[in-house]
């Protein structure tokens, strides 16, 4: 009797499926730090709910923040997630590196099994749910206050697709503790994935997170771009907007159009793995070539997804620290939708080597030369930017110029790549991996921190701390250059990629090398985290609240630090480019309106943290085959839709009088502040208020 | 911008960022762009079944499983349905009873139902000739692509009884007329992703 009920309950669940009993049973290094990385997500999680209860925090976090509809929140909490699964992703990048540093002519310490799925997790990672949670969470901040608007389109789709992205990442977490993930690779490639050569778990854990995590970002992208078409203030049009909202209605349509691909592409795997269909397995008529093309057609458009938002980062920062105007605003905007446009016509480029014809090729490698064009494009206008311009070296700044330099590098590389003859030679080798790195560190990664340096100031009320800030950057360039330098070496050479022992001693140099680079860049990542605590406890000494730290230009300055919910005591109207820089230079930025309206806000909901939890649920049944799990969830997410489709008491008023006393209560702290010049931004005389130079 | 300024048409706003015909504009947009999102997903499932068409791998043949005329009956119910969904928008800004407007949904939602009820059916008849998924490529594909189809109709018809439940319950309120807007645009979609069906899967079929 029992041998039939626990199948059905546990699914493929055993004891063995836990990392301690396997590291019980063999205890080898690699199963050991297995099992510690559990015991750490473990410990976390355990540590994490007991300090909110013990503070007793569970109702003001479920109120202010789980179930907020508020896109600031929203944003906040999609940067923090990126910031916790940055720092997995990392440790996972730097486990690899030594591996292959110790693994000369010996096995290391790392089993191959256990290497392949760190790297597999680590590039699932570092896409799904650091770079996207990061970007999505910047563009959710920044962009719905830089069109002067009170909120995104559909505030409640934007907690539905944060919760969706939250339990994807859960997922990833949980696989560390029950099960394993894939060992193939962050692109799942099969018939290496399919049930034939991978019928454990992990492929399921891999494409469950990756549906969630793309059904939440196809969302995501539908919700942004709504908000640009439809949500600007008057008087915002289209070639009036600040880059950084151009760059993310390029990346929303973007994830609008190239999301799908993705999910059909995990959609038919999964139909193989569970119904035995005949997509991509070797036989009865199943065809990889179309999974390839299908992963690619999302993967190519995902790398411009990741970079474009950066780009419009460094758009702002160069132009705000060098007090010019955008050089060639216009080109930038043409720019950047070319890139949009030609990202849907080069994903032949990631399998050069599978076997279509030499024409076809040829046209996909053109057409990705092409992309180096817009692409340089933009970068003469940031050095056209800077020309003349009052440069300020703070950290965004640095951020920026880093970028240019090692960015233009890998340009450099990927045209190389671009190169079908060339690409034979170099493909699957670390010379890829040099370049792809080349292009997301710098092209995302630091773009990525310029904008948190950039804004944090005006989401939390206070600067970040500058040498702390300094530090960091130091080390993640000078260990971006020791890490992945040696690689392109090592991949000129031959070096296969996802090697877990390397039998050429010559190797040993660059392999030290960039083991070094890849601790150097641990440091950075604990810099940062030093620097958000050393800034939290300084944080009275370096207020903004009259919320302009830098001279900033666009509407987003023109508020409070941090702003009040509703963004926007009344609806700004603007008349040209970099409203706020002009009109602190032609009038009275601070004259309050001559009266205060109610303001309606949408209500928090928990029908987000609800289906993101339900899903994730539904998601957990299907890798285990606990079948009543699956269709509890699958449940679960239909009835909170439908129920949630009968509210209709969904919004609240904040009256006129809340209103004038938060934004009198603002305004007196902005006639209370000394202004400062532009050199004394850094210092702590900086208070959020601009002194116009005359 | 003058942070100064209060928008001449404030009192419109009445504090919302969006007044509500434009609130009403944004939600219909929305669902437009995350229709043309579907759309990718059939074209790129339409796609995958043109590639695997040729891949039968010695079981059965389009030709040999597809049959037509239910296929042509079936096309003839959804676009019908199509038609009554058509009334129901035209009865939807009727001031009067509410009694044409669930007419006309009704018969949309048993439409509907019709045609799932006759595509089941004709799954069933090719699985029993030896037309299942797991048989080869091109069943596969087949069985990802019209089935969809089918899930999406489902998805409708149940979509469809919540208005008529919530247009009890509510009335036309904004919201309803808004959703009612939206399934609209759904089902007609719906449609024109099934004349691509009856197509490119069934007419292609009948070359031999």
């Amino acid at each position: 009797m029992t041998g039939a009920v626990w199948p059905a309950v546990l699914g493929r669940f055993d004891w063995s499926s836990l990392p301690f009993v396997r590291a019980w049973q063999d205890p080898t290094v690699s199963e050991i730090i297995g099992a510690g990385a559990a015991a750490i997500v473990v410990f976390a999680a355990i540590g994490v709910v007991a300090l909110i209860t013990r503070y007793r925090r569970w109702g003001y976090l479920w109120r202010e923040w789980f179930t907020s509809l508020d896109h600031k929140k929203i944003g906040i909490m999609y940067i923090v997630l990126a910031f916790v699964m940055l720092s997995r992703a990392l440790v996972e990048a730097v486990l690899m590196r030594l591996q292959q540093a110790a693994a000369i002519n010996t096995p290391g310490f790392l089993s191959p099994d256990h290497f392949a799925q760190l790297f597999s997790t680590h590039g699932s990672i570092m896409i799904f749910f650091m770079a996207m949670p990061f970007l999505t969470g910047l563009i959710n901040y920044v962009m719905p206050l830089q069109i002067g608007s009170r909120d995104v389109a559909f505030p409640l789709l934007n907690s539905i697709s944060l919760w969706l992205t939250g339990g994807a990442a859960g997922l990833m977490m949980v696989s560390l503790v029950i099960g394993r993930f894939s060992t193939g690779g962050w692109s799942g490639y099969p018939p290496y994935t399919e049930l034939a050569f991978s019928p454990d778990v992990g492929p399921d854990y891999w494409i469950w997170a990756l549906t969630l995590g793309s059904i939440g970002s196809t969302l995501t992208g539908l919700n942004f771009a709504v908000t640009i078409y439809k949500m600007r203030c008057p008087g915002m049009d289209l070639m009036r907007m600040p880059l950084f909202v151009w760059t993310s209605l390029c990346a929303s349509i973007l994830m609008i159009f190239a999301m799908p691909p993705l999910t059909v592409a995990t959609a038919l795997l999964a139909l193989d793995r569970y119904l035995g269909f005949h997509f991509f397995t070797n036989d009865l008529g199943g065809d990889m070539m179309n999974y390839a093309n299908l992963f690619w057609l999302f993967g190519h458009p995902e790398v411009y997804i990741l970079i474009l938002p950066a780009f419009g980062v460094y758009s702002e920062v160069v132009s705000t620290f060098s007090s010019k105007g955008l050089y060639g605003y216009t080109s930038l905007v043409w720019a950047t939708m070319a890139i949009a446009v030609l990202s849907f016509t080069v994903w032949v480029h990631h399998f050069f080597t599978m076997g279509q014809s030499a024409d076809i090729n040829a046209v996909f490698g053109i057409a990705t030369m092409a992309i180096g064009v817009p692409t340089g494009v933009k970068i003469y206008d940031w050095v056209w930017t800077m020309f003349r311009g009052e440069v300020r070296f703070t950290v965004p700044m640095l951020y920026a110029l880093a970028f240019m330099m090692t960015f233009v590098l890998g340009g450099f590389t990927g045209i190389l790549l671009a190169f079908p003859p060339l690409d034979y030679l170099a493909h699957n080798t670390l010379f890829l991996v040099a370049h792809f790195h080349n292009m997301l560190i710098p092209g995302l990664l630091y773009g990525m921190l310029a904008g948190y340096h950039y804004w944090f100031p005006k989401a939390f009320g206070f600067r970040l701390d500058e040498k702390w800030g300094r530090i960091a950057f130091g080390c993640w360039v000078v260990g971006f250059y020791l890490a992945f330098m040696p690689l392109y070496v090592l991949g000129a050479a031959g070096v296969a990629r996802r090697t877990q022992e390397v039998f050429e001693p010559a190797f040993r140099p660059w392999l030290y090398v960039a083991g070094l680079g890849a601790l150097v860049l641990l440091c950075a990542l604990a810099s940062l985290f030093v620097q958000l605590w050393v800034s939290i406890k300084r944080r009275d000494a370096n207020r903004v609240t009259a919320g302009d730290p830098w001279d900033g230009r666009g509407l987003e300055w023109s508020i409070s630090a941090p702003p009040p919910e509703y963004n926007f005591a009344s609806i700004p109207r603007v008349s040209r480019r970099d409203p706020f820089y002009d009109v602190k230079r032609t009038g009275d930025p601070y004259a309050p309106p001559a009266a205060y309206q109610d303001i309606r806000l949408p209500k928090g909901s928990m029908a987000g943290p609800v289906i993101g939890l339900a899903g994730a649920t539904t998601a957990f049944g299907l890798v285990w085959h606990m079948w009543w799990l699956a269709i509890l969830g699958l449940l679960a997410v239909i009835v909170a839709v439908i129920a949630r489709s009968f509210a209709r008491d969904v919004e609240k008023v904040i009256d006129a009088a809340e209103v004038e006393r938060t934004e009198a209560a603002w305004l007196s702290a902005v006639a209370a502040a000394t202004p400062i010049l532009r050199e004394g931004e850094m210092s702590c005389a900086n208070q959020g208020l601009a002194e116009i130079p005359a | 911008m003058s942070a100064g300024e209060v928008i001449p048409t404030g009192l419109d706003l009445g504090g919302a960022s969006q007044s509500a015909p434009e609130r009403a504009a944004t939600g219909v947009q929305g669902f437009w762009v995350f229709l043309m999102s579907d759309a990718v997903i059939f074209a790129l499932l339409f796609a995958t079944y043109g590639v695997m068409l040729s891949r039968t791998a010695g079981g059965p043949t389009p030709a040999a499983v597809y049959k037509i005329g239910p296929a042509f009956i079936e096309t003839l119910i959804l676009l019908t349905s199509s038609f009554t969904f058509g009334m129901a928008s035209v009865t939807l800004n009727d001031a009067g009873p509410r009694r044409r407007l669930f007419g006309w949904m009704s018969v949309t939602l048993l439409l509907g139902a019709a045609f799932l009820g006759m595509e089941l059916r004709d799954f069933g008849a090719m699985f029993s000739a030896g037309a299942y998924p797991t048989r080869s490529g091109y069943l596969s594909a087949f069985f990802a692509l019209v089935p969809l189809h089918g899930l999406h109709v489902l998805v409708g018809a149940v979509w469809m009884v919540v208005m008529m439940v919530q247009l009890r319950v509510f009335g036309r309120d904004a919201q309803v007329m808004l959703n009612i807007r939206r399934l609209a645009l759904f089902w007609h979609f719906l449609d024109i992703v099934w004349i691509a069906i009856f197509s490119v899967v069934y007419l292609q079929g009948l070359i031999r």
